[in-house]
């Protein structure tokens, strides 16, 4: 996924993109609403993650700007300053969702992928392997034509696998990627949903491999 | 708390100062009306008693070189019949007595020929009043001076001058009493405007923070303004707190998102055990402080908002679904589905939304925190005695032994909570909406099994 990240502080915007790019997305990072405005004009992204206070304005204004000029990019606000009439304002600007800082990762991707939903039909960006189809974006996946539905933990965890075949993954790895850290996650609760993936993509081209003490792995047959 | 009473009552020094100043213009009243009273005896009487005297003079006169006294008696019956008291004459011509009582005291010389002379003396053991009139005749070429005088005792008098000072005192004390009573009454109605602005500010909320605006007499404008100045001066220094609140919440936020990022970042690329323990335990605390941070901040918000709420008219329906989409990635994290029973279309009530959806994130979110993996929570809106219920019925661990008091008292928190992340604002949050909503918070074990119940209940 291509993201825009507009936000003033420069230390928590690299943290933020190194973090994003970690997951395996793309991220532009800038720190102001005219390198944003620039960087909009020639190029495409799939959402744009904006700050409400910014050096050279509100990110409101830039937010309504864009409306206006019917660019309908999915925005999700991210700010600190979270006044609880700022939520309903920032939702009737024309934003997605917002989220306050300091958010949670996963939190993150669950409100991009609700977006995205919501938005769907606007890109198609599937990707396959064998019979199997995948938009990463909205996370629906096909079998063989036949649409699956997975629930989120079961659709994070593909997705991890997904972008990563043939690589194994410790089950500990999996464990942080897939809770985030209020929750009380577990090894076995990985297995419970390995074990329902696998049922799931049962008469596909992928198989799902337990190497002992190692992790797990994604790989295609064909 | 009873302040200090120090300086006596207002209404006491009014009402004695008043009554003073009544003591004083009755005794007044009483002693002019009886010093007129006796005036106008004494002037009757030495009016009478000269009448009498200038009678006897003007009865004197020479016959062939002798002077013949000739008494008209009708004279002292007229005087008589003013009054019952004795009467004394004694005629002195040339210094000698000639006719009348010799022992009336007497002292010609004093006595001027034109005008009568009055003098109070004792006689035969009474006060008596005297008058004395001179004539001066000329007999056989020897000049003679003849001086009348005409006594009577003063009972009458007496008796007229104490007749008046008892009317006098009557209708004295008569109109003391009838001040003390109009004392009384304008002491209560000067001090009623007091005790007005006093109703007023013991009337108020704990949270009104308005100036004052009823009318006041001017003796009373400088206390309600500068009591109007102290509650700004409070409600300027709540704002600020408030105000410090906000900001010192987002100043901790963007710090706290950059451990909690940074945090991600080394647990996704380090490979030692014992970092990635500490690791978790960063992001713990991390996430920890920034609950707090902001419950803290919406605790201060809706503190704030309560005070000057903008009621309007809200479709509950609606307000629910929207809150719902809002919490639903969050749930579907934890793979907790969120249900809204369907039921009516819409539901109006009057109420500020920006608050209630602040209470009904509160719940749900709490709902989502305390529940297990892969549960349900359900969010049904229905009107129960005519009334408004939102509730929130999850299949968590519940509460337990707490009482619901106990619970939105202030970072107060379930006992069988200690490993879930919270900050026990939460219920805080909600109850103090309802409250503004004059509603209902009910909490209850869910009917359908194990879990929880939270309701919000508002008035249609």
């Amino acid at each position: 996924m291509r993201f825009l990240l507009v936000e003033d502080n420069k230390r928590l915007s690299k943290a933020v993109a190194t973090r994003l790019e970690l997951d395996g997305h793309v991220v532009d990072d800038v720190s102001d609403i005219d390198t944003a405005e620039t960087m909009l004009g020639v190029a495409e992204y799939d959402m744009i993650l904006l700050d409400l206070m910014l050096p050279d304005g509100s990110g409101s204004d830039f937010l309504r700007s864009l409306r206006s000029k019917d660019n309908g990019t999915p925005v999700i606000v991210i700010t600190a300053r979270t006044e609880l009439t700022d939520r309903v304002d920032t939702l009737d600007l024309g934003a997605d969702d917002f989220l306050v800082k300091p958010f949670a990762f996963p939190e993150l991707q669950a409100r991009c992928r609700a977006v995205l939903r919501r938005k769907r039909g606007r890109s198609v960006n599937v990707a396959k392997l064998g019979n199997v189809a995948f938009d990463i974006l909205d996370g629906t996946l096909t079998v063989n034509g036949q649409v699956v539905t997975l629930r989120n933990q079961e659709l994070r965890l593909f997705e991890i696998l997904f972008c990563a075949p043939q690589r194994i993954h410790s089950k500990a790895h999996l464990v942080d990627r897939l809770f985030s850290f209020g929750d009380s996650g577990s090894e076995n609760a990985v297995e419970v949903y390995i074990a329902r993936l696998r049922k799931k993509l049962r008469g596909s081209d992928l198989r799902l491999e337990t190497l002992r003490g190692r992790g797990y792995r994604l790989s295609s047959n064909s | 708390m009873m302040p200090r009473v120090s300086s006596g009552s207002i209404r006491l020094r009014l009402t004695t100062q008043l009554v003073v100043v009544a003591a004083v213009l009755s005794i007044v009243f009483v002693y002019s009306v009886w010093s007129v009273g006796k005036n106008t005896a004494e002037t009757t009487q030495d009016k009478v008693l000269s009448a009498a005297a200038a009678s006897i003079a003007d009865a004197l006169r020479t016959e062939r070189g002798e002077l013949v006294v000739d008494i008209p008696y009708s004279t002292f019956s007229m005087l008589e019949a003013i009054s019952d008291d004795r009467i004394f004459y004694r005629i002195i011509v040339n210094g000698t007595t000639v006719t009348g009582y010799e022992d009336l005291p007497a002292d010609p010389s004093l006595v001027d020929s034109r005008v009568p002379h009055f003098s109070n003396n004792v006689f035969v053991g009474e006060d008596v009043r005297t008058v004395a009139v001179k004539r001066s005749f000329s007999a056989l070429g020897v000049p003679v001076d003849v001086v009348v005088f005409v006594a009577q005792t003063r009972a009458g008098y007496t008796r007229i001058a104490s007749d008046v000072l008892s009317v006098a005192a009557w209708v004295g004390s008569g109109f003391f009493l009838f001040a003390i009573v109009l004392c009384l009454v304008a002491s209560q109605s000067a001090l009623r405007p007091l005790r007005e602005v006093a109703r007023a500010v013991e009337r108020r909320g704990p949270e009104d923070l308005r100036p004052m605006r009823q009318l006041t007499p001017v003796e009373i404008a400088p206390l309600v303004s500068a009591l109007n100045g102290f509650i700004s001066r409070l409600e300027s220094s709540l704002i600020r707190a408030e105000e410090f609140i906000a900001d010192a919440a987002h100043c901790l936020r963007t710090p706290l998102a950059m451990i909690r990022t940074n945090a991600e970042i080394a647990l996704r690329t380090t490979r030692s055990t014992p970092s990635r323990q500490a690791l978790r335990e960063i992001l713990k605390a991390a996430d920890e402080s920034s609950r707090s941070t902001g419950q803290l901040l919406d605790h201060a918000t809706v503190t704030f908002r309560s005070d000057n709420m903008k009621v309007e008219r809200v479709d509950v329906v609606s307000l629910v679904a929207d809150t719902i989409d809002r919490f639903e990635p969050v749930a579907e994290m934890k793979g907790i589905k969120l249900l809204s029973t369907p039921g009516r279309t819409t539901v109006d009530c009057r109420a500020d939304p920006v608050l209630l959806r602040s209470a009904l994130g509160n719940i749900i979110d709490n709902a989502i925190k305390y529940s297990p993996a892969d549960s349900v929570i359900r969010v049904s809106t229905d009107l129960p005695l005519d009334r408004i219920r939102i509730s929130v019925c999850d299949q968590g661990r519940g509460f337990g032994e707490k009482s619901c008091e106990m619970l939105t008292g202030r970072f107060t928190r379930g006992d069988n909570v200690e490993d879930i992340i919270g900050s026990g604002l939460g219920l805080t949050i909600v109850a103090k909406v309802v409250d503004s909503h004059q509603g209902e918070l009910c909490i209850a074990s869910n009917p359908e099994g194990a879990g929880t119940c939270v309701s919000i209940i508002l008035p249609h």
